[in-house]
């Protein structure tokens, strides 16, 4: 055995390799398959299939109604990614300038929340949101401040709220991870050159931590797009995402086949989103970081 | 250090998919079963553990230790909310469950879908406990498949010292922004019992598959939804008890139960009428001879008097078992609310399978939950 591995170096990769290409086989490969495979053909009443071929599940996917969702889906996670990176650049930014010290305590303080369940965490805000008995309201109205509730509770506003709060650690750990690699001589540079503060960052520490941008927006846009706890939850069930769409298409439309569509068709576009960004965004950043 | 930031980020991923798949219920494993190879020839022995796949604060938990402290079996809890969950999962090849708890045109749905084992009477002798009028109920004529495990009725619950009983569905389906109850109700997340309201309020059958009523029921819906604070059928009873919202669409015994902690919800049934449906109990046909056995075990003590009444005591809901009633208190059994009055009888429905209409109801509930 030792002999046949030493001449055959490429069989001992393989045999190290076998274990992860059978987990991915099994568990992402052949799921993967049934849902493209169950997309293509007709529902059984009662949740199942019938095994006719048909596009008809590809057809209903445009269907206005859907297609709006889907759109809606689209706005939600790019308002998610967006003030994600909003708030979570600075604070990824003050952490990486702090003494090392400092600078682990707060990451581990970012990931503290993470110990706890999302769907916890996301009840939690109900109490804070609800329109009569919530917190904020009651508070805002004991002081004065407002006559009326704020509607901060069954909209928009408050899906995007849940969907930052939960996904900014995605977008602030690679942003820092890029901005704590920052070599300070360049910085000393720029500045002995007379460049701004602001010349600073837009030419010198903005385009160094693009890749962290880029890896963070993209970790924050894909799970806000296919959502569907923080909608049903903090949106009241009152906003349909495509996320829920796809949950009733199993658990209570039970067709199957269609919620296999729309799964598909949204895999596709987020890979689709993936290679653009990382396309023009990697040439950018790469054009930056050597520029 | 950056090899930690690395592991950070690593470990945030494994989060974040953790995250993703958070809220499906967890699959339930079945209890190994006993050594089942000599089946043949030695008798079944009742499995150690059954796991019963019931709506949530259904049962007292008080019944499991009783149960366990004389037959030795444990029973462990996990639930579903709504009867298209309970069949997905079925459907979807999910085992383990010993016994469930669909409502009457889920019974139907699953006999026809060869999801159901069929009762061993024997096992269950306290069946003849249950009142005349549950034991031939259309959906099982005989018990076959089923065992009734409580009954009630779906109306409107709301806060009697905000405002007045509700006497008719139209508080829900033509909003008034001056209204107090307006932005402050909750319909159910429940496409059929939600069209159901709309339906019966028309003046239709709430079972009908005419696509014109439908699509007028779900104009209805959508003109309801301004004044609705959500789509809710999990909390609906918590909202209310809070004084969060002032008016819910639900179902009568979780309203009555909620009055423990706000004596003011108060539970009605409008004057166009509502739903009627009964819980069953039964056994899919996935279990293990061992799981079947104590099953029906665990079915035969609930169907005991003395365990009848403790139930309906606990979920105020009416129970099907005559004998139980006979332990009941006697406002209990008057009380309008959990019984209702003849007059109120002749106006409630039973749900039942519409066939392939179920893909337009669902479509036609998709416009509503997405309607601005």
């Amino acid at each position: 055995m030792n002999e046949l591995l030493q001449r055959k170096p490429g069989l001992r990769a393989w045999l190290l390799l076998a274990p992860s290409f059978l987990w991915l086989l099994i568990f992402f490969i052949i799921p993967l398959g049934i849902i493209v495979v169950y997309s293509f053909l007709e529902r059984d009443l009662y949740g199942g299939v019938v095994w006719k071929w048909t596009l008809e599940n590809y057809r209903r996917v445009f269907d206005p109604l859907y297609f709006k969702t889907f759109l809606y889906s689209l706005w939600i996670a790019f308002l998610t990614a967006f003030f994600s990176l909003l708030f979570g650049y600075p604070l990824a930014y003050y952490i990486a300038t702090r003494p090392e010290k400092t600078r682990n305590a707060l990451v581990l303080a970012l990931m503290i929340p993470f110990w706890t369940n999302f769907l916890v965490r996301t009840y939690a805000w109900l109490t804070l949101l609800r329109t009569n008995t919530g917190l904020i309201n009651v508070w805002l109205q004991e002081w004065g401040i407002i006559d009326h509730p704020l509607p901060l509770f069954g909209n928009t506003f408050a899906i995007t709220l849940g969907l930052v709060y939960g996904w900014m650690p995605d977008m602030i750990l690679p942003i820092y991870a890029a901005l704590e690699q920052l070599d300070r001589s360049l910085l000393e540079a720029a500045e002995d050159l007379y460049a701004s503060g602001w010349q600073v960052f837009r030419r010198v520490i903005w385009p160094l931590s693009l890749p962290g941008v880029i890896a963070g927006t993209m970790l924050v846009f894909i799970p806000s797009l296919g959502a569907f706890v923080t909608p049903a939850i903090l949106g009241g069930g009152k906003r349909l995402m495509i996320g829920n769409v796809i949950t009733n298409q199993f658990l209570g439309a039970h067709d199957w086949p269609f919620g296999s569509a729309l799964s598909v068709l949204m895999m596709a576009v987020m890979l689709l989103a993936t290679l653009i960004y990382f396309r023009t965004g990697g040439e950018e950043a790469r054009r930056g970081g050597l520029g | 250090m950056r090899t930690s930031i690395r592991w950070a980020l690593v470990l945030m991923l494994l989060l974040a998919l953790t995250a993703c798949g958070g809220q499906g219920g967890e699959a339930t494993q079945a209890p190994a079963a006993e050594d089942t190879t000599q089946e043949a020839t030695a008798e079944v022995q009742p499995a150690k553990e059954i796991v019963f796949y019931n709506w949530s604060e259904y049962i007292d938990p008080e019944v499991y230790d009783l149960f366990e402290k004389e037959t030795g079996i444990k029973v462990v809890e996990d639930n579903f909310s709504s009867n298209e969950e309970l069949l997905a999962k079925l459907k979807g090849g999910v085992t383990g469950y010993a016994v469930i708890v669909p409502s009457d045109y889920m019974v139907n749905i699953m006999i026809q879908e060869g999801l159901l084992a069929e009762l061993d009477h024997d096992n269950i002798p306290n069946i003849k406990n249950l009142a005349e009028e549950w034991r031939n109920v259309p959906f099982d004529p005989g018990n076959k498949y089923c065992v009734p495990y409580q009954w009630g009725t779906t109306g409107l619950g709301y806060l009697s010292d905000q405002m007045d009983e509700p006497q008719t569905w139209a508080v829900l389906f033509k909003p008034n922004p001056d209204a107090p109850w307006y932005g402050r109700a909750t319909m159910l997340d429940d496409a059929r019992e939600s069209f159901a309201a709309a339906l019966i309020y028309l003046g239709y059958d709430p079972n009908t598959t005419d696509e014109g009523q439908l699509k007028e029921a779900r104009d209805l819906l959508i003109q309801a939804k301004p004044g609705l604070a959500g789509y809710d059928s999990d909390t609906y009873e918590d909202l209310l008890a809070a004084g969060e919202n002032l008016l819910a669409h639900g179902w009568s015994g979780d309203f009555l139960m909620a009055q423990e902690d706000n004596e003011n919800i108060a539970y009605t049934i409008p004057q166009e009428g509502g739903v009627i449906w009964v819980d069953n109990l039964c056994i899919p046909a996935s279990v293990t001879p061992e799981e079947k056995l104590a099953a029906e075990m665990f079915i035969n003590f609930i169907l005991r008097p003395d365990i009848g009444a403790k139930i309906s005591e606990y979920n105020y809901y009416a129970t099907p078992n005559a004998a139980a009633e006979k332990l009941l208190p006697e406002d209990f059994l008057n009380d309008p609310t959990v019984y209702p009055p003849e007059e109120v009888r002749a106006k409630l429905h039973f749900l039942k399978p519409v066939g392939e209409a179920e893909a337009l109801y669902q479509r036609l509930w998709d416009e509503v939950k997405a309607a601005p």
